[in-house]
Parts: C-alpha cells; structure tokens; sequence
C-alpha cells in the first residue's frame, strides 16, 4: 500500500499549506456586475491546523471554501487575491490542473449528503471514485483504505455498508461516509462547508466527534464552515468570524470564545450564553387556555405520530415542545389548530371541547388561536401587501371599517419595530426578520388568547432570532398571551419558556417547569438532549465523550428503544 | 428594453413585434388590405407583380389580400378556442387543487383519459360524425386542449395551496372563493401567462392543421391552413404559393414561441456550475 | 418493483379499454347521427330508417359497442361504409407503410436529437447552445407542411434530388422505399429532433444543477466521466420519457406529411375517411392509432421504473 502522506508519520511539518491573501470573490452575470461575496479575506492553514469559518448567512464562508479548490458557483468569479495550495498559485493555473487537485490534494464535505451523493451508484463506487480516477490509490487499495476509514468512524458492519445506495442508509451516517470520501486519497486539506447542520442534536455529536478523530489522527488541515459558534469551538483551533464577505475577527478560538475583541464577535458570543438563563413566571393562579388531554393522532393508514399527550397552557404561559425530528412535535401543533383531526383524547380551550377538525370550529374559536410558522418566505403570500396581509384578520374577524383596519395595521407595525411606510410594500420586499415580524403582527391582530409558534427562529440568522424571541417575550408581557412552543433548540426553550414537554416518538417523556426538567434528575432522554447541545467551551465535547464512555445510559440503546 | 425589472431578450423583442403586427392586420384587415379578398381581380395564378405583391391565385385573388383577411380567422378563432380552453381548464384544474378529495380524482381521471389517445385522432375521430362546423371545432378543440391547462393550473395549485400562507388562511376560517381569487390565483398568474402563449401557438397550429387536412375551416371561410390546402398543388409547378400562408402561420407562432421561451426563461432561471 | 410494472401494464389495458368506449361514444353516441351524417342531403325519411336498421342503430349503444369490441378482439374490424371491403384488409398495408415511416424517422432522429441535446448541455450558456436553442425553438414552431413544402419546392422540385410524392406500392423495393420517403422522412425529423433535444437538454441541465453533480465536479473529475457517469444514469428516466412523447408526436405528425407527400399510410386514410364520414373505417384507424400511443407511454413508464436505482434497490 502506497502511503503518499507526509502528515501520519515522520516529524512534526506545519509549514504553510494554504495561504490566501486578500481573496475577493464577485457576481458577475450578462447584466453587470453584482454584489461582492468576499471581500479581502487573508488566511494561512499550516499543516495538521483547523481553521473554523463562522459567520450568518452571506457571510462568504462558503464561498471562500470553495474558492479554496478553485471553484465558484454559476456566475460568481475570483475577481482577485491569491490563492496559494502549497507553492502552486490556484488562480494561476488552467482549469486541468485545478482538476487534479480536487479530491487527491483538497477535499470537500458538503451540508446534504443525502444530496450529494448520486443515487444512482453504491457508496463504495462513489467514495473510491477520486482517488482511483486520479491515480492515487488502486481500486483494491481504496476498498481497503475506506473500510479502514468506516471503522474510524465508527460506522455500522464497515465492511458491507459500502456496497449499499445512498437512499438506505440513514443521514448522520451519511455525512460520516462522505467524510470517508474525502479522507480516501489522503488529501492535505480537507474542507467541512456546514456538516452536521441538517442533523438532529443527538446525531450532531456522533459525527463531530468522528470528523475530530479522523482529522487528528491523520494530521490533516481542515478548513470547518459553520454558523454555530460552539459546533466550531470542539474542533478548531483559530476560528475566523465573518460578516457580509468580510472578515470581523481572526484569532485562536479560546481568545474568540472568552476574550472577544469586536462587538459583533461578542453579541454572538453573548448571544450563545444567554441561553442558559431560565425563565421564571408564575403563572399557577391562572386558568389554563388550552388543555391537551390524552390525545393521539395520526395520519390516515399510518401509525399514530401522537400517542396519548397531556399538556396545559395557562394565560402568560410560555410552553416549549422540544424534540428532534420526528417526535411529533409539529403534529402536535397541527392537532390543536384542527388540521388534522385527533383520533383520541379532548383538545380542550378555556374550558371548552374543541371540534376536532378545522371546518366544524367556530369563527371566535379559530380567532383565539393563531399560528407563526417557520418559514417566514412561504408563511406569507408574497404578492400581498403588508396593509393587507396584517390588516385582513382586523377586517375579517372584527368587520371594521376600512379606516379602522389601516390604523390598526399602522399599529401592530410600530408594535413590531417596523416602519408605517412599509404598510405598501408588498411581503416579498422584506428580509426574512421583517417578514417574521409581519407573521406576528398578522397574529395578533386576531388578538388571540393563545399563539403557536413552530420553529420561528430556526429559518433565521442568529442574530435576527435572537431580536424575534426578545420581541415576543416583550409582547407577552403587554399582552398577556400564551405561547406554545414548538422547537428543536434547547437553547430557545430555556431562554423563552417557563414550562417544557420534552417529547420522543410521539410521547411526552418529561414536563413541568423548565428549571426542574433541565435540572438531575433528569429523565434520561432530556439528559441526553442536553448533553448533546455544545457548548462554548473548547472542552465541551472531551468531557461530553469521556461522560458517555462510562455513563450507562448510552445514546443508542435510547434512541433505539422502541 | 425592460419589462418588470426583467431585460426583454433580443429573440422576445422579434417576437413582441411579430405577434404585434400579427394582431394589427387581424384587426384591421378591412383598412389594410389592398383588394377585396373574394373577388377576381386578374388572371389565375397571375405572376407577383407590382400591384399584386404575392400574385393572384387559382380564381384570379389577390393573395396578399386573402392572407390579411385570413388572418383575422386563423387568429381569430385560435384565440376564441384558448380563452375557453382556459376558462375550462382553470376553473376545474383550481377546483381539484383546492377540494382535493373525490372532486379532483375524478377530474384527474377523465383528463387521463382524454389525454390517453393524441388530440389529433381525436378530433378526428368527432369530426367523421359531427363535421366541421365552426362551434363544433371551437367546443371540440377548447374541450381537448383545456385537459392541457388543466394539468398545469391544478399543479401549479396545489403547489401553491401546500404553502403556508395558504394554510394560514385556511386556519383564519376563510372560505374557498377567498381562498382561490385572494391567495392562489395571483401567485398563479405567472406561470399561466406562459400557458397561455404556449397553448395560443398549439391552438393555432392544430386549427390551421384540421384546415389543411379540409377538416377544419370550411369554405367559403378561409384561414391560413385552408390557403395552403387550396395552393397545395401549385408546389409541383415550381410555384411558392402554398409557402406563403404556411410562411405566415411559422412565423406568428415563432413570434409567440420567442416570448413564451423569454417568459419562462425568467420564471426558471437554471443553477449550474460556474468557472 | 415487480408490483409497480405489473401495475402500470394493468394501467395500460384498463386505458386501451376506456380509450375504446372513448372511440365508440364519439363516433356512434354524440349526438350527430350517424344515418344522417352518411346519407347528407339525399336523406328521405325511408332511406334513413332503412340505413339504421342496416347499421343496427335501433340496438341498445352498449350491445353494439360490445359486439364492436368483440369484433375487434377476432381481428373484425367491421366493413367500410363507402366501398364495402373489410377494413383489416384496407387498412393492414398502410399500417405497415405508416410504421415503416415512423420507423424511418425514428432510427435518424432519436440519437441525432439525444447527441445534440446532450452537446448542448455540456455546452450550456456557449455560442452553440444559443445558437441550437434559437434553431429549435423556430423548427418547433414551424408546422409540418411549411418545411414539407420548402422541401419539396427547393430539394424535389428546383434540385430533383428526390420524387415530391411518395408514391410507394407493395411492389416497391426496400431501398426504393428508402429513396421515395426520403423528404417525408427528413420532415419528420426536423419536426422531432427539435422538441427532442431541447426536452433532453432541459432534463440533463436540471440534473446538472444537483448537488451530487457539484460533488463531482469538486472531486476533481473529468466532464466527460461527469456527464456519463454521474449525470446520465439520473437523466436516463426523463430522456426515455421525452423518447417516448416524441414518438407519441410522431404518430400526429405522420398524418399531415402523409397528407401532403400523397404516401399511402393509415394517416392519409383516416383523412379520407373522416369527410367521407366512413365510421368503422375511422374507428379502426383512431384505436389503432391510440393503441400505438398507449404502448408507447406504458413503455416509457416501465423503462424509467426499471431504471430508478431508488426501486430497482429497495431499502
């Protein structure tokens, strides 16, 4: 077997194996010129270092791991800067050599793996495919060297799981076959563009404790792209923040975590942290609004999502329904609003049976309760304007006069920060903040009792979530309207929520107040939740590790629990 | 040149000016035309000459004079019969989208159906017993064309009716007139436009087909594909007459292929790989 | 997988028998009576009541739609109205000549339009690409007879390279027939290699713009192993569905060139026989004609199942 890699053994080398300086990268299309991506951006990757890339979204992160390999998307050009990969200028060289750098010298691991991969071929073909197309291994040797690789990342029956599609085999083991992939042709820099995002919590861990192995144990350098500041915090060791194609702060990740030196730097950091506050509202003297009481659910033919949840919602209440992706979490929601009708149990609102399905409901009764969704681009119909997207359940519910219903959508927008003058503008002008505050503002102007949110800071920038969830806290107090919660952040939930339901398979397996569910002892699911959130503590994942090593209660056996 | 923001392609410019002219001869044809279009002014098959541009054809016509009346029918008709097509196909494509249920199998099944065999031989196949009268072929054309646009209008519905904005409207308790006039027709708008261009250019070629085969229009009516029918023959002498009817008919429907393919160029704006 | 064949070729049958009632109510259900439609003008109110009784009018539709089918099945399909003979008989030689065009047409321009379409892909946004687009979006919209005519005049006519009719008999040899379809052929063929390579281009570029391809391409692979490794097998559903469609088209645009090339298929028949109002002649023709355009579609559906590596290896 041909060992073409300097970095597994010999002395320790960490020379400078990429050095970019002032990359700038723009749009470029037969109208003009367009906005500039990245803008002056300087790093050098020594050898065996890991370089996090954070920032929101447009902040060029991605795009500057793609340029990295040479490589733009449709109609955006490396309009200047250079890009040194060892002693060969990138931008310098034609296209067939930029080729033959990507996969044996620099390697991608992409945010979908379910995407990424062709369906049409096995996972054995496509993770053996660069290094054999490029000469660098024999396809015996590659078979070999990725089995080797499953193995380190602790993949399931490594010797087989090659000759399987990509559509059978589930995500998170997914992203770790592709982090195969790349590692295959032993290339000197592999870069991470957003690799755990799309995975559930729990799922997060596993990968991000196999991408740290692997790059450890070949000394490789890594490039790793993310928006979380504690996902990139475990595995890097400078962290580069990022912000509108240019660079805000560049240093070593505990100084970035602990001593942040711009302001923007420390209101993610801040932001992050804030999280781990509990809310405290007494709300014990009031009625409930809402009674969930032993309902089920599912959809027609299929087994029940919901099986058999209680759960109440007084006035001033906030309650978060936390779980990861197929809990039921979502259906729950869609239970109450009638949708889909309960098959069991009684919805109850204050006091009263709801009807089950949506068309036998009362005009009051669908008023009390309204919805803000996660998608703020579909939740609102974009060729509506503001006045008449706020100003419709005024007009509808209310039958005020069309006087009445401008001053009141004039209102609810100073109410959301929002300036009057937007009352004209259609919904599909705004950025995606403002259009979650017009989704609020359409809310209440039902003036509801009770608001379900689902997943309403989850499509959003970190920032701009943050400012959401503030305007609602502020709104409840004025108001005094309910919440349910549906969320996957456990960082929302103990920032917004005084009582949670944690639920798993379509049951609720912890509830009551947030400070005593996320407080020993938990219920082993919640505890397993918690510990999978990361933290921002470069340590964090060490410590969550070393825990599960000798812990009983084992992440898989939970999850595999019928 | 821009239309919405949007830069009007050179090939959509051509054929903004082609349908344009197109529409102005149809509708002024009386005032345009050099020469009565039934009556013999000369000698048949008369040579083009200064005074008659195309020649005159098998009855001493005046060819030009016939294709500028004959606009007004192809053009005419092709319009009447998509605009009905349109009105079948949108009300019932709209309604299964929204209804769901029983409503929109059982429409989705007769549009099977009905698109299981070619248009053509169908048309045929009505055509043998009911002859060419003008409402038969309008209803007979609108009616199999609509399951066309029907496809299209309760697909793009029921895209647009699994949005959110859609479902919010639903749980404020709106009914379905709101539902469909308020929320799904003014997102839908787009996408049917294009429809309507690519249906108007299918329209117009399968009537001025039926006419060339003599099934469609019927003298003494003459359209477009009736002319080339009547000129056919001539082709063998050396003659061009029969091109410049069915010269006419490619380039109308050039001219409204080039704005559909602009139309749906901006709606779809492909991804790829860069440089 | 299995199942999902078995039940489009059960699809496939149950759609030929509704396409046969479709046939049958058109022609003998709507309410044009067939009596009148065949006597005209000539009509008496004796001669029409003798012409029903002959045709069997004054039995119950469905008994006659059945007795029609069952005919069918035997390979009866009925006499002409206007000249008495069997139809089978009538039509069988034009079929074959019909199939024997298409067939022609098929074999230039199906991998004529699939190369192009796939050039123009790999060439996307390029001079070539432009310049095809433009091409074929002015060939689609150009109607049969117009490019029939321009042939004829300028290639037949003024060049005499080929006959402008089509004049072929049972007797015609293979490589004659070859020599006498040429134009037809060539008409055909500009008509669908247009629609063709476009519909190939647009479903090779839409699975172009996937993730995978991305990935690919940042594995640093050649385009061409691209395109036919990692784009084809994904594109090979849509293309055998744009095939099919295409043929499907081809059947409708055989009717007019048969027409104006004077070729003695089942299109330029059933012309004939609809203003002759010849109803079972007509009737065959049109399930013949569906027949052919149903198969094609059940195959093009079994074809892109088959070749879903997401049901040819299930979970």
């Amino acid at each position: 077997m041909s060992q073409q890699s300097p970095n597994v053994s010999g002395p320790k080398d960490n020379s400078v194996i990429l050095d970019i300086r002032g990359m700038r990268v723009a749009v470029r299309t037969d109208a003009g010129d367009g906005p500039v991506l990245v803008d002056d951006v300087s790093l050098q990757l020594r050898r065996g270092e890991v370089i996090g890339l954070i920032g929101e979204s447009g902040a060029g992160k991605s795009t500057i791991g793609l340029a990295s390999m040479g490589y733009t998307r449709r109609d955006c050009y490396i309009v200047g800067g250079n890009i040194v990969f060892g002693d060969t200028d990138i931008r310098a060289i034609s296209l067939d050599e930029r080729r033959e750098l990507r996969g044996p010298k620099i390697a991608y691991i992409a945010q979908s793996a379910a995407a990424s991969f062709n369906p049409a071929h096995t996972l054995m073909d496509q993770v053996c495919e660069a290094s054999v197309r490029h000469g660098v291994l024999s396809r015996a040797e590659a078979r070999a060297e990725a089995i080797s690789l499953f193995k380190q990342l602790d993949l399931p029956s490594p010797e087989t799981i090659g000759s399987r599609y990509p559509h059978q085999v589930s995500g998170g083991q997914l992203q770790r076959v592709m982090a195969a992939m790349a590692m295959v042709a032993k290339p000197d820099i592999l870069i991470f563009d957003e690799p755990t995002t799309a995975l559930d919590v729990t799922t997060q861990v596993e990968c991000l404790a196999a991408f740290r192995k692997l790059i450890r144990g070949h000394g490789t350098a890594a490039l790793y792209i993310t928006h979380d500041l504690a996902v990139v915090a475990q595995i890097a060791d400078r962290i580069m923040v990022l912000r509108r194609g240019k660079m805000v702060e560049f240093g070593d990740s505990r100084q970035i975590l602990q001593q942040p030196k711009e302001e923007y730097t420390r209101r993610l950091v801040t932001e992050r942290v804030a999280g781990h506050n509990f809310v405290d509202v007494n709300v014990a003297d009031q009625a409930p609004i809402l009674a969930i009481d032993h309902v089920s659910a599912n959809y027609p033919g299929k087994p029940k999502v919901i099986d058999d949840v209680s759960l109440e919602v007084r006035k001033g209440d906030t309650v978060a329904v936390v779980g990861e992706s197929g809990s039921g979490k979502s259906t729950l929601a869609r239970v109450v609003t009638g949708l889909l009708p309960r098959i069991a149990g009684d919805v109850r609102f204050n006091g009263a049976s709801l009807p089950a399905r949506l068309k036998d409901r009362t005009k009051d009764q669908l008023r009390r309760v309204q919805m803000i969704y996660q998608m703020p681009d579909v939740a609102l119909n974009p060729q509506h304007t503001l006045l008449e997207t706020i100003g419709r359940p005024v007009a509808f519910y209310f039958n005020r006069s069309r006087e009445e219903v401008r001053a009141r959508a004039a209102e609810l927008l100073r109410q959301m920060d929002l300036p009057e003058s937007f009352i004209t503008r259609k919904t599909s002008e705004l950025s995606g903040g403002q259009k979650q505050r017009v989704s609020i503002a359409r809310a209440l102007a039902a003036e509801p009792d009770l608001i379900i949110c689902d997943e309403v800071t989850s499509a959003l920038d970190q920032l701009v979530g943050e400012e959401i969830l503030r305007l609602l806290k502020k709104l409840q107090e004025d108001l005094g309207v309910a919440y349910l919660f549906i969320t996957h952040d456990l960082g929302t939930v103990k920032r917004i929520a005084n009582k949670v339901a944690v639920m798993l398979k379509g049951k609720v397996v912890a509830g009551g107040d947030t400070a005593t569910v996320f407080a020993p002892p938990y219920h082993p699911y919640t505890e397993l939740l918690l510990s999978s959130v990361p933290e921002m503590r470069p340590d964090w994942l060490d410590e969550v590790l070393a825990a599960r090593a000798t812990g009983a209660a084992t992440t898989s056996a939970l999850l595999r629990a019928p | 040149m821009r239309i919405r923001g949007y830069k009007v392609s050179v090939t959509a410019q051509i054929g903004i000016v082609v349908v344009v002219i197109n529409l102005f001869v149809a509708l002024f044809a009386p005032l345009i035309a050099p020469f009565d279009q039934a009556t013999p002014v000369g000698d048949a098959w008369a040579d083009p000459s200064a005074q008659h541009w195309l020649g005159l054809d098998n009855l001493g016509r005046d060819i030009l004079s016939r294709l500028i009346y004959g606009a007004r029918m192809s053009i005419g008709l092709s319009l009447v019969i998509t605009a009905l097509s349109f009105l079948i196909g949108v009300i019932s494509g709209f309604a299964a989208a929204v209804a769901g249920g029983w409503i929109d199998q059982a429409l989705s099944r007769l549009v099977d159906l009905l698109l299981s065999m070619p248009t053509l031989i169908f048309a045929f196949v009505i055509l043998s017993v009911l002859g060419s009268a003008l409402p038969v072929l309008i209803f007979t054309i609108a009616i199999l064309d609509s399951t066309k646009v029907f496809r299209l209008a309760r697909s793009v519905a029921i895209n647009i009716v699994s949005l959110e904005f859609v479902e919010a409207a639903r749980l404020r308790g709106e009914g379905w007139w709101w539902i469909v006039t308020r929320e799904v027709l003014p997102n839908a708008v787009p996408p049917l436009t294009a429809e309507f261009g690519l249906r108007f250019c299918f329209t117009f070629l399968f009537i001025a087909a039926l006419s060339f085969l003599g099934l469609g229009v019927q003298p003494p009516n003459a359209d477009w594909g009736s002319m080339v029918k009547e000129y056919g023959e001539m082709i063998n002498l050396g003659s061009a007459a029969p091109l410049y009817p069915a010269g006419a008919i490619a380039i109308l429907v050039i001219g409204a292929n080039f704005i559909v393919d602009w139309m749906l160029s901006i709606h779809s704006r492909g991804q790829g790989e860069g440089a | 997988m299995l199942n999902l064949v078995l039940q489009r070729l059960g699809l496939g049958v149950l759609t030929l028998f509704a396409a046969s009632i479709l046939i049958f109510i058109g022609t003998e259900i709507l309410p044009g009576d067939l009596a009148s439609a065949i006597l005209q003008n000539s009509a008496t109110p004796e001669s029409l009541a003798k012409l029903r009784l002959d045709l069997g009018l004054d039995r119950p539709a469905i008994l006659r739609f059945f007795d029609w089918l069952f005919g069918v099945l035997h390979g009866d399909f009925g006499h002409s109205l206007a000249n008495g003979r069997d139809v089978l008989t009538e039509i069988a030689p034009r079929f074959a000549n019909t199939m024997f065009l298409a067939a022609y047409a098929a074999i230039v321009a199906v991998p004529l339009a699939i190369g192009l379409g796939l050039l123009a892909a790999i060439r996307q946004g390029g001079v070539f690409d432009r310049l095809v687009n433009v091409f074929t979006l002015m060939t689609i919209s150009v109607p049969e007879y117009f490019l029939a005519y321009l042939l004829i005049k300028y290639v037949a006519v003024d060049l005499g390279w080929f006959p402008s009719l089509a004049n072929v008999t049972p007797e015609t040899s293979f490589i004659d027939r070859l020599y006498y379809a040429f134009l037809p052929m060539v008409t055909l063929v500009l008509v669908i290699v247009a629609h063709m390579m476009r519909m190939t281009r647009a479903s090779v570029l839409s699975v172009m713009a996937s993730p995978y391809i991305e990935m690919a391409i940042l594995k640093g692979l050649r385009k061409s192993r691209i395109v036919v490794r990692h784009a084809l097998p994904n594109a090979l559903a849509p293309i055998i569905s744009v095939v099919a469609l295409n043929l499907a088209y081809l059947i409708v645009g055989v009717v007019i060139v048969e027409t104006v090339f004077v070729y003695p298929g089942l299109g330029q028949l059933m012309v004939d026989e609809v203003s002759k109002h010849d109803v079972p002649v007509v009737q065959a023709c049109g399930l013949i004609f569906a027949a052919t355009f149903i198969l094609l579609n059940m195959t093009a559906d079994i074809l892109a199942i088959l070749s879903n590596p997401r049901l040819r290896q299930p979970r």
